[in-house]
């Protein structure tokens, strides 16, 4: 039996009364109070996901940009100093190896935040590819990872504002981090990225600000009601960046890894789209259930802000739309749904 | 609210964490403290129909939280006479009150003797405490 890795938060999440489950290797907080309650508390104040399950990868080094660009989808030339960019890892089919948030630290040292599941694989990936003049390294045993997410989570911390996919070096009550403009919520929110040792005090600190600890129950929800992708589930390595609607983060027109093969489905249009959809019959859609126009569900779960059954799943092109009406096999049970566009939940306006 | 744990003595329990409230030749069925806890806040029921034929010991319907899915099993047989419909539109009755206003459907037993075979609220204890 594999062991469970523990975060450094570990104790506090099970003095918090958190139920913990395994997670990509991990002994995880699912929910500490309960999914819908902690999914509001994001959606309408604040709250605080500890995600130092996620895995650091730094490349540094004179060749790290051109290592980076050869194997990353977006165009990381677009980023300067003090940038952020959500981008793919491909395969040569154009499969997506995993999805990660580059960061560009200095002008030759980058930090690459990617999947837990993914964190291994992606570091072989990135050390069999290392090229002189690019040094990778994982740093994922050093760094903590809070994200504070939520419409007032830039006031409760104290923070000023500043543009979405940007970050600086900070602190928060002393404790120095990287507060990065990022987020996996669809709210406005930071991640800050600290020392492993000083975890505890900066969940601690964010806690007495009033931000309030939430699962991973809560970030599944919260992320799949603004149709950010889960990999593992909607993309994959046999899934690619075109079908999956995130053709947006790939720079067709510089080579990387797959390049070609995305550029000739996108030419060809692709045979099946990730589609979003909502429930018109009382169900709640779950990953792997067949869709009866062809393909199936990828994620799926009860929207806490929509109170009604939402879902991500791969549909031939022509029943992608919005508007159509597809039929999703619940355990046997045919129930229709609607394609609706992306994001299904669209935060009102606010200030 | 969450209730507070509780077994309470004048049920019977099925081991896969299911109670039944006999009363001569009906029986009204629902999950225990365990089973809501174990789920979190419940936000769907999928009820039988009534006059459905419900068989012990295998499932008669599905309650879900935003995680998880599970089936219902029935700790006795019969015929379904009662769906609580109030659960149908607020499944999360079942965490507040899941001995009283949290029941999930009544039926007609056809065997009024399978009871017998039933834990009673101590030897129920007993299967928790082992898990």
């Amino acid at each position: 039996m594999q062991t469970l890795a523990q975060t450094p938060l570990h104790a506090r999440h099970v003095a918090l009364g958190a139920r913990m489950v395994p997670f990509a290797g991990w002994e995880m907080p699912v929910q500490y109070a309960g999914v819908i309650a902690e999914h509001r508390t994001v959606r309408t104040d604040c709250g605080v996901f500890d995600v130092s399950h996620m895995g650091e990868l730094e490349v540094e080094g004179p060749h790290a940009h051109d290592l980076l660009q050869g194997l990353l989808s977006n165009d990381l030339a677009r980023v300067e100093v003090g940038g952020a960019q959500y981008t793919l890892l491909t395969n040569e089919r154009g499969g997506i190896v995993d999805d990660l948030i580059v960061y560009r630290l200095e002008r030759c040292r980058y930090l690459l935040i990617v999947n837990a599941a993914n964190a291994r694989d992606d570091y072989q990936w990135l050390k069999e590819r290392e090229v002189r003049g690019s040094d990778v390294r994982d740093l994922s045993a050093e760094c903590a990872l809070l994200a504070v997410q939520g419409p007032r989570s830039i006031e409760r911390l104290g923070l000023d504002d500043a543009p979405a996919f940007t970050f600086a070096a900070g602190e928060i009550d002393g404790i120095e981090c990287m507060v990065n403009r990022t987020g996996y919520t669809g709210e406005r929110g930071v991640e800050l990225l600290a020392a492993t040792e000083d975890a505890g005090a900066l969940w601690d600190a964010v806690l007495a600000r009033g931000a309030v600890p939430c699962g991973l129950g809560a970030r599944d929800t919260l992320r799949l009601e603004v149709c950010y992708p889960l990999h593992g589930n909607d993309i994959t390595p046999e899934t690619d960046a075109i079908s999956a609607g995130l053709g947006w983060v790939c720079a067709l027109d510089t080579d990387f890894t797959g390049a070609d093969e995305l550029r000739r489905i996108k030419a060809e249009g692709p045979a099946r789209r990730l589609a979003a959809f909502v429930m018109r019959e009382r169900a709640i859609p779950r990953s792997g259930m067949a869709i009866a126009e062809g393909g199936e569900v990828t994620s799926g779960s009860l929207s806490p802000m929509l109170d009604v059954g939402i879902g991500m799943g791969y549909v031939p092109t022509a029943h992608a739309e919005p508007g159509r009406s597809i039929t999703i096999d619940v355990r046997g049970r045919p129930r229709r749904a609607e394609v609706v566009k992306k994001p299904i939940y669209k935060r009102e306006e606010s200030m | 609210m969450a209730a507070a744990e509780s077994y309470p003595d004048d049920l019977k329990y099925h081991s896969e964490h299911d109670w039944a409230r006999v009363d001569s030749d009906e029986a009204t069925l629902g999950i225990t403290w365990f089973a809501q806890d174990a789920l979190g806040e419940l936000v769907h029921y999928e009820p039988p129909e009534p006059g459905q034929t419900v068989t012990r010991g295998e499932p008669y319907g599905e309650v879900e939280s935003v995680k998880a899915v599970s089936d219902v099993i029935a700790p006795l047989s019969g015929e379904v006479i009662e769906v609580n419909g109030k659960i149908v539109d607020a499944p999360e009755t079942v965490n507040d009150d899941p001995y009283g206003e949290g029941w999930l459907v009544r039926i007609r037993l056809s065997d009024p003797s399978e009871a017998d075979s039933l834990l009673d609220a101590e030897a129920y204890k007993q299967v928790l405490a082992e898990q």
